[in-house]
């Protein structure tokens, strides 16, 4: 049955919101116009009851769009194409925003709400700030509008029917058709991170209008000192959490992907960093500002800035304009139109108003002393805004070639080779600069310098800097030059500023988010220089021998792979590794079963146990049924190590219909390093199994003989009465077979079956994918007391796999958390100051 | 002349210098004729080519090479202008692979072999579903 209600319900909710934000736009707008102040106070009465009407439609979308979801409506696009009936409550709720109508209407949400915060924190600065956020609200309730005028599109609704989307021959026979099952979500979604890093990544993002929104505030009302205050704590949250989300999206792609790593310079990710870069720099010119009045006018296009480029970040990612450039690249909707006039209206309307405005925007004309606080921060606000120059020209290269095309020219300028290499050449030195000057300005910023005065502060950080870092490259043997540097340069940021927060904390505690966050800043930069530069591929297999029939073969290349035989022990570096074959994750987190201990069922997610399991806690009976998560094949790999330790780990991948091997690392977490392992190649279930030419072998009770080099015997020939649940008929004569293999770590029994009726023999072979051994009882010769095997081999089950090891990668996480920590406290005194001013009727 | 404008000649300098790496390091779209002629002329700077897997008659893809230890591979890649070239990758042949509509190679050539560093692949339907059955 088709529930069209629930979806023409749903899609009138997205045109009253866009209908709504419209008019918002109106009562806000002249709001702020009005001189009168009785008239004004009922625009904007108007203006925030039209916002609430539309923040509920956006609720209401939101609640539909998860009810469809939820619920299996499969009869809805969006529900068919993103999720599925065995998925797992978390992950519905990614299937959410996997698809790009869904990730708008994420950012909608955000954008709502934190409307509804600044109507109730804010006085002076409602109107025109609403004004603005019911202009974005507009735009972006029109990109899930989904309305056809003539050959124009207006926006992709997320309620649109499947048959409606696909054209597709099932509906030609039944308009009513529901398919039984959705096609899934992306596995490589199907992360605990993916259900928090989209959130936290929009509400980074959505908070990036505020600083924006009282800034052309500002600019328009002419009031253009005083949104500095409130747009502060909100810059600096703004910045805290799209950096969480930034760092999730690293951390989710190195639990998750194989590239080995957690940031691979790839188009998507540096859209997202380059706001967060300008944010950074926007708050330290806006600190300046309300210290001392100076840069002004850099806070004004800095905060611009990091929205607009937001906004091109959006158009890059959503409008296909990135092609085959990015892993990451969103089905192209066909809104690039629609994301390139988001993107021009707000960038027209920032440059025109700067433009009108400028000359009246207060500066100072007084020189910037070299020795003042000012000099310091700025120097850094500038080299951050560099590193982002940096990384967008080469990032925009697609968007180069679309623009010379589309004026009839031809360009086949592609991104660098190694993008990785490319950009770590330039932003070393930047994380350089921007340490050492982080370490120095904090100085600067506490204490009045004198000249004079700087050597003896400076000293003491000075030589406990350099004392560590000659500590570091000794116990880690670093002779790179650069890394030293970095070393250096890192370690600076975080003993002088340590200093700092020692001084600042005897005064007042709630001060020292700056100099908290610095410290977390040298620890991710350490942390990153040591986990990637001394990032090491530890299943280097430097044997030579890589070709047999070598006419062309290229030479010189180390191969980083590892080929594993099941139960065959292999040496790699310090470890010898073993693959244990393939298991099932048991849902409810009780562990990892051996795959050929179970049997399949109709369920994929089912299966029955076929003979007793003995585990840590519990014991499995033949016959128990288990709940597994069924697409997903563990590999265990056992590693032993020189001094004897042990440990296992389940690299993971998923053979998918459309996408092919997709491979998760299992990671080994050390305090002072990580083992990251993945399989690359594993033998391709779906691809038919080639069998060797069969062999015949004559063999007897109890006599030793080799199947595919493992030693075998025949223990029994039984009498059965049925054959694999088939109870025989009259006449029938059948025999069951027993042949015990000894492998390598354990035992395997085989059984096939012959069986005679009216003087036919039939024979049902039994195979091990694992040994690579298939046989059936060929004949039966009763005078010699033998019988006759027939066999078949193939490839014995292997895995290719690859480990990496990350040295110092928690030096990463946990300076994560002490940035954050620090941008809280700040968070927290920079909003206070803007509370207690508007309680005094200030703002 | 004033501080200001020192720095902000130096800024300027910096922002230049970026732009003239950026397009000294950019790679680009080429064919494996103008790769080969790069290569024989000593430019051995990575590019990028765009063509499709050797299909035969029925479809199948023909010319892949796995080694013996099935750590890399050798394929057969058709260019934007017909031309066949061999092409040596030194990794595990991925699991899609054969599946790829569009092949991109980014790499050069070594003698007469092309040696790919990095391979992306268009697949059909990667994220998005064509039918339903």
């Amino acid at each position: 049955m088709i529930h069209a209600t629930i979806g023409d319900i749903g899609h009138l909710f997205v045109i009253i919101s866009f209908v709504t934000a419209l008019i918002s736009i109106i009562n806000f707008f002249f709001s702020e116009r009005e001189k009168n102040g009785l008239k004004k106070e009922q625009w904007l009465k108007n203006g925030t009851a039209t916002y609430i009407v539309h923040g509920f439609s956006v609720f209401g979308i939101v609640g539909i769009l998860f009810y469809i979801i939820y619920n299996h409506y499969f009869e809805y696009f969006y529900a068919w194409n993103h999720s599925s009936t065995t998925l797992p409550v978390q992950y519905i709720i990614s299937s959410f925003w996997e698809g790009q109508e869904g990730s708008f209407l994420l950012w909608l949400f955000w954008n709502t709400l934190l409307g509804f915060i600044i109507l109730k924190t804010n006085k002076k600065w409602t109107a025109s700030v609403m004004t603005i956020f019911s202009i974005v609200q507009a735009f972006l309730a029109s990109m899930i509008l989904g309305v056809v005028i003539g050959d124009i599109k207006i926006g992709s609704s997320p309620f649109i029917l499947l048959r409606d989307a696909m054209d597709a021959p099932v509906f030609q026979l039944n308009p009513d058709y529901v398919p039984e099952d959705g096609t899934g979500l992306n596995p490589l979604l199907q992360n605990y991170w993916m259900v928090i890093h989209p959130p936290t990544l929009f509400l980074g993002y959505a908070t990036t209008l505020i600083p924006f929104a009282y800034v052309i505030a500002g600019l328009w009302k002419k009031d253009y000192k005083s949104w500095v205050r409130p747009a502060l704590p909100w810059a600096i949250f703004s910045a805290a959490i799209l950096g969480l989300g930034i760092l999730m999206g690293g951390y989710w792609a190195y639990e998750t992907l194989t590239f080995g790593g957690y940031w691979n310079w790839d188009p998507v990710e540096n859209a997202s960093f380059v706001p967060w870069l300008i944010l950074v720099a926007a708050i330290h010119t806006m600190i300046t500002f309300k210290k001392n009045s100076t840069a002004l006018k850099a806070s004004i296009i800095l905060c611009m800035s990091v929205f607009l480029m937001v906004l091109y970040a959006t158009f890059l990612v959503r409008s296909g304009v990135l092609g085959e450039s990015s892993v990451h690249s969103f089905t192209d909707l066909g809104l690039s139109g629609q994301l390139l006039i988001y993107f021009l209206s707000f960038l027209i309307i920032s440059i025109a108003l700067a433009i009108v405005r400028w000359k009246e925007v207060p500066s100072t004309q007084k020189e910037v002393e070299t020795y003042s606080r000012e000099f310091w921060i700025f120097m850094g606000a500038t080299v951050l805004c560099l590193a982002a120059f940096q990384i967008i020209i080469p990032t925009s290269i697609p968007v180069y070639n679309a623009l010379i095309e589309a004026f009839g020219g031809i360009s086949n300028i592609a991104p660098p080779a190694d993008q990785v290499e490319f950009y770590t050449k330039w932003q070393t030195w930047f994380a350089v600069a921007i340490a050492i000057l982080s370490g120095t300005g904090q100085f600067f910023w506490w204490n009045k310098m004198e000249k004079n005065k700087i050597k003896q502060a400076l000293l003491l950080p000075i030589v406990i800097s350099l004392a560590i870092t000659a500590l570091i490259i000794t116990l880690m043997r670093v002779t790179n030059i650069s890394y030293i540097i970095v070393i250096l340069a890192g370690t600076y940021t975080v003993v002088a500023n340590f200093k700092i927060l020692l001084s600042v904390i005897k005064g007042n505690y709630k001060l020292s988010g700056g100099a908290i966050a610095h410290i977390g800043l040298g620890m991710v930069l350490l942390g990153i220089l040591f986990s990637s530069g001394y990032s090491n591929v530890i299943s280097l297999n430097k044997s030579g021998l890589i070709f047999s029939k070598a006419e062309d073969a290229p030479e010189g290349f180390n191969q980083e792979n590892l080929a594993l035989f099941i139960n065959d022990p292999q040496t790699m570096n310090e470890y010898t590794l073993t693959y244990k074959g393939r298991y099932y994750e048991i849902r409810g987190g009780e562990g990892f079963v051996k795959a050929s201990y179970l049997n399949d069922t109709k369920d994929p997610n089912k299966k029955v146990v076929n003979q007793t399991i003995k585990k840590e806690e519990s014991t499995l009976e033949k016959g128990d049924s288990l709940h597994v998560f069924g697409e997903n094949t563990y590999y265990r790999i056992d590693y032993v190590k020189e001094n004897g330790k042990k440990f296992s780990l389940f690299p993971r991948a998923q053979i998918n219909p459309n996408m092919g091997l997709i491979a998760s690392p299992d990671i080994k977490r050390d305090l002072l390093k990580d083992l990251y392992t993945h399989v690359s190649s594993v033998p391709d279930p779906s691809q038919e199994v080639e069998w060797s030419d069969p062999q015949e072998m004559e063999v007897t009770f109890e006599e030793k003989f080799f199947l595919n080099d493992y030693v075998a015997v025949l223990e029994a020939v039984n009498r059965v009465d049925e054959v694999d649940g088939l109870t025989l008929q009259q006449g029938d004569l059948a025999v069951q077979a027993i042949i015990k293999i000894y492998g390598k770590a354990e035992t395997y029994t085989l059984k096939p079956y012959y069986l005679i009726r009216e003087n036919k023999a039939a024979r049902i072979p039994a195979e091990n994918t694992e040994l690579g051994i298939k046989l059936n009882v060929q004949s039966i010769n009763p005078e010699q007391n033998s019988f006759t095997l027939q066999v078949r081999t193939t490839q014995k089950d292997y895995i290719i796999m690859k480990a990496i090891e990350k040295p110092m990668i928690n030096l990463l996480w946990i300076g994560t958390l002490v940035l954050m920590f620090g941008f809280g406290m700040a968070i927290y005194r920079r909003y206070s100051e803007f509370y207690k001013m508007r309680n005094k009727g200030m703002e | 002349m004033k501080k200001s404008y020192i720095f902000g000649l130096v800024v300027i300098a910096a922002a230049i210098a970026m732009i003239i790496s950026t397009a000294g390091d950019a790679s680009s779209y080429v064919t494996f004729k103008k790769a080969q002629d790069m290569a024989l002329n000593g430019d051995n700077t990575k590019i990028h080519v765009v063509g499709e897997l050797k299909k035969d008659a029925t479809g199948e893809v023909v010319g892949i090479e796995k080694s013996n230890d099935k750590l890399s591979f050798y394929f057969t890649m058709i260019d934007e202008n017909g031309q066949e070239q061999k092409v040596f990758y030194n990794e595990p042949m991925p699991a899609d692979f054969l599946r790829s509509e569009q092949v991109v190679v980014i790499g050069s050539f070594n003698q007469k072999l092309f040696v790919a560093d990095k391979i992306l692949m268009k697949c059909p339907s990667k994220y998005q579903e064509t039918t339903v059955e």
